[in-house]
């Protein structure tokens, strides 16, 4: 649904991204992120026709970025990093507005304008002034605009900042529902709790260049490598750590507990509990460490920025 | 909380694979024109002048208009009176569309400010459809205000005690006049908002507008008052000019609003700050001509072969559009000069020994080096004038200024040919030198209106900014690689070859 191959955009000399190629398939959801400044907003620009790309190819919902700009953005919901409403309308005027700009019909706006407001919890407020509502409203009204015409791509830059933690569900439910309606999803976000439970595949960009790209799995094991097991026993370990040393390696221990490293943990994990319950010693808990996007994101940045460096050296 | 959700109806296909229309345009933008339109009619800071300048000001512009008249008459001096009138109904006109350059402004780096065009953006509108519905929504307003307040004055003169006639074209001129001049506003101030982030920053640019705006009133008014056409029935011929003039300014300026209103320049560029550093080091790579791997020409042959012939080649129509113009200029003066009203009594048998007796003296002091720059003085300024005015007129000026100089050759010619002399000696002053300098003084016309002209159309690929600096470039090629060195090579002749050739078919 969404497909760019090296798509490049140069500004006066500066490069805000680099050659970012990305694949995303109808009903599934891309979180991108970056820090502030890293090529995100650019990226989503040239992908909704905004910006031409310098280079490189993107089609997005089957059209052409470059070829087919109007075709482009009638079939992209956009969600800007600031919500730009008109603060003198009142909702259904505003929304009303949208919909003749996509053509959609005056009682199909209504119609969906209606539905979503619902969504999202906003009826009550149908006949305020938009400069009336509160910022996690204005933030909602903006979803409700990028959503109105029901474009099989969304491009949402940051959905929920600004959001109450309900307010913050509804939101992340929603996408949800919509990608199990083949609805295809861009988000840039810095939450990255909120790209873990959303995204199917996650990529991390810097400096303009795709840095990581995979599913959480394919980057937790680049990045933090093989995943760690904790196995907790009752009582102390008494010497457990060298009995297993042919099995596993062990990384760190402490009374009642250690870990190791498994590269696959299917084959090696029922192995090392042969092993524990062998030796009679009761195991209490054999686990996966959890890793979160955050050590990814950060060993992903800190791994680009020696490599960064030693380019710089050399 | 309702979480249920109804299917949502998607939108019709947004646009067929032929182009759009203009109705469909003109129906997309009308789409913005309404929205703003009724945003502006509801900040009573644009509402409360209008009133104001609808219903009071032209009232109070009647009631001084009637006592100014009959002070005036009193002593002598109705004419005074009754050229005040229209002068008047014509700031009556002006003062409501200053307010489209507020809302001009407002519309378009007010909307930038506050985030809200973005999501404009985003939308399947093209960039023309948005420019003209914002273009639409700043006009309507100050224009409704403009000609409601002249008919409340109007209507107040032709029905109050004054009973006055005006001459129905110069109503005409006066609603054509205030309709281009919101027009001119408007457009530049399209042009300076979209490429500003902050009405901070498009207010201090809009004296660019404004401050000649006002300079032309003042001369509008002044041609009110002393015009001797005044009273014509076929309105007054400077206005016409001035209308005229505006419009292709209008032209010119929708032009450059609509290169320059594109999503990639309003997203992508702004002039808030000056980079002039970076300007010029832009500037200098396109002197140097680099190549496309970074690598400027390495020595004198190649900068004249890769860049100063590549820049004569990408002159490509301006060259055709000098030729031509200076054509017309050349034909103008001939018709100009075969007008019986225009034409020199010459005498009928003239004598050449004086003109010899001149060019003998002048050939025998060793003046000939003064000569030479005040040649290349005199041409180079005339081309500079022409370039730097060019820059500020789309181009139009170095159609203006060069192209006189054939005017005044085709009429010389002309009278001449008409007084019966040989016109040999004629060519040879004109043509021994002109061989170069003709050339010469067409490419740099041609350099100079391209590069005034360029950001109403830059090149597919490039901003404005861009453009311009790559066409300026290109100029500077062009200037330091042929025209100095042929204006130079022209001056020689004219001052050391010229006078030998003409003194010869004088017969000296």
């Amino acid at each position: 649904m969404i497909e760019a191959h090296e798509l490049t955009k140069v500004f006066d000399g500066f490069v805000a991204v680099d050659r970012v190629s990305l694949d995303i398939p109808a009903g599934s959801v891309l979180a991108l992120l970056g820090p502030n400044g890293a090529g995100k907003t650019t990226s989503v620009r040239m992908l909704t026709s905004i910006l031409a790309p310098t280079s490189g190819t993107a089609r997005v919902a089957g059209y052409d970025v470059v070829a087919e700009p109007e075709r482009v953005r009638a079939s992209v919901g956009v969600l800007t990093e600031q919500h730009g409403l008109y603060e003198r309308m009142k909702a259904l005027e505003y929304l009303d507005f949208f919909g003749r700009v996509y053509r959609l019909g005056t009682d199909a706006t209504r119609r969906n304008a209606l539905s979503l407001m619902e969504r999202f919890g906003l009826m009550f407020a149908l006949n305020k002034r938009l400069g009336e509502y509160s910022k996690g409203m204005k933030q909602k009204l903006a979803l409700v605009r990028s959503m109105l015409h029901n474009p099989p791509v969304l491009l949402l830059d940051e959905p929920t900042s600004a959001m109450d933690p309900l307010s913050a569900k509804q939101v992340r439910d929603a996408i949800i529902e919509l990608q199990r309606d083949e609805r295809t999803f861009l988000i840039t976000t810095h939450n990255l709790t909120e790209a873990h439970q959303l995204a199917n595949k996650i990529a991390i960009i810097r400096s303009g260049r795709i840095i990581a790209h995979g599913n959480f799995d394919e980057l937790a094991r680049q990045f933090v490598g093989d995943p760690i097991m904790e196995l907790r026993v009752n009582g102390v370990l008494n010497g457990l750590a060298k009995d297993l040393s042919d099995l596993v390696t062990v990384e760190d221990s402490g009374t009642d507990w250690l870990r190791f490293r498994v590269a696959d943990p299917a084959q090696t994990n029922p192995a090392v509990m042969r092993r524990v319950t062998g030796l009679g010693v009761d195991v209490v808990t054999l686990s996966p460490v959890s890793r979160t996007l955050e050590d990814i994101y950060l060993q992903a940045v800190k791994e680009d920025e020696g490599d960064a460096a030693d380019g710089n050296n050399r | 909380m309702a979480t249920t959700a109804k299917p949502l109806q998607t939108a019709l296909p947004q646009t067929s694979p032929r182009a759009k229309g203009w109705r469909e345009t003109l129906g997309n933008a009308l789409i913005i024109t309404r929205r703003e339109v009724r945003d502006s009619f509801r900040d009573w800071r644009i509402i409360g002048p209008i009133v104001v300048l609808t219903f009071l000001f032209p009232y109070l512009a009647q009631f001084v208009a009637s006592r100014f008249t009959t002070f005036v008459a009193d002593y002598g001096a109705q004419i005074i009176g009754e050229r005040t009138i229209p002068f008047l109904l014509m700031i009556v006109g002006f003062f409501p569309i200053s307010i489209s350059l507020v809302i001009a402004l407002e519309t378009f780096v007010g909307e930038k400010e506050r985030r809200s065009l973005e999501p404009l953006l985003s939308t399947p509108l093209t960039n023309t459809e948005l420019y003209i519905g914002k273009t639409l929504a700043a006009m309507i307003p100050p224009l409704i205000s403009s000609y409601g307040g002249m008919a409340v004055y109007l209507g107040g003169l032709l029905f109050g005690e004054l009973a006055w006639r005006p001459q129905p074209m110069l109503v005409v001129q006066i609603i054509l006049l205030t309709t281009v001049q919101a027009l001119v506003m408007v457009t530049g101030a399209v042009v300076v908002s979209s490429q500003t982030t902050s009405t901070r920053a498009a207010n201090l640019l809009a004296s660019f507008i404004i401050i000649p705006m006002t300079l032309l009133i003042q001369v509008e008014s002044v041609i009110m008052f002393l015009a001797p056409d005044a009273e014509s029935p076929s309105g007054i011929t400077a206005l016409w000019a001035i209308i005229i003039g505006m419009i292709t300014g209008v032209v010119l300026l929708l032009r450059v609003g609509n290169a320059i209103f594109n999503r990639e320049e309003l997203l992508g560029r702004t002039i808030d700050q000056l980079n002039l550093k970076g300007l010029i080091v832009r500037i200098w790579r396109y002197m140097r001509a680099v190549d496309e791997s970074g690598t400027p020409a390495r020595n004198l042959i190649e900068w004249y072969r890769r860049g100063v012939f590549g820049s004569v080649r990408r002159l490509g129509p301006a060259v055709w559009i000098t030729i031509l113009v200076f054509g017309v200029a050349f034909l103008a003066g001939i018709l100009i000069g075969n007008m019986p009203e225009w034409r020199l009594n010459l005498p009928q048998e003239a004598s050449m020994d004086g003109a010899a007796d001149v060019i003998t003296t002048y050939m025998s002091v060793p003046r000939q080096t003064g000569a030479l720059m005040f040649i290349v003085w005199q041409n180079g300024r005339i081309l500079l004038a022409a370039t730097l005015l060019a820059m500020f007129t789309f181009g139009a000026a170095a159609l203006v200024l060069t192209p006189a100089v054939y005017l005044i050759l085709g009429y010389i010619f002309t009278q001449v040919y008409l007084a019966g002399y040989d016109p040999s000696f004629v060519y040879a002053a004109v043509f021994t030198h002109g061989i170069v300098e003709i050339p010469v003084i067409i490419l740099a016309t041609a350099a100079a209106l391209r590069l005034g002209a360029v950001v109403t159309k830059p090149p597919t690929g490039m901003t404005v900014g861009q453009a311009w600096t790559a066409v300026m470039g290109e100029t500077l090629k062009i200037g330091i690689g042929l025209v100095i060195p042929g204006l130079l090579l022209a001056a020689f002749i004219e001052a050391f070859i010229t006078p030998q050739i003409v003194m010869s078919v004088l017969g000296g």
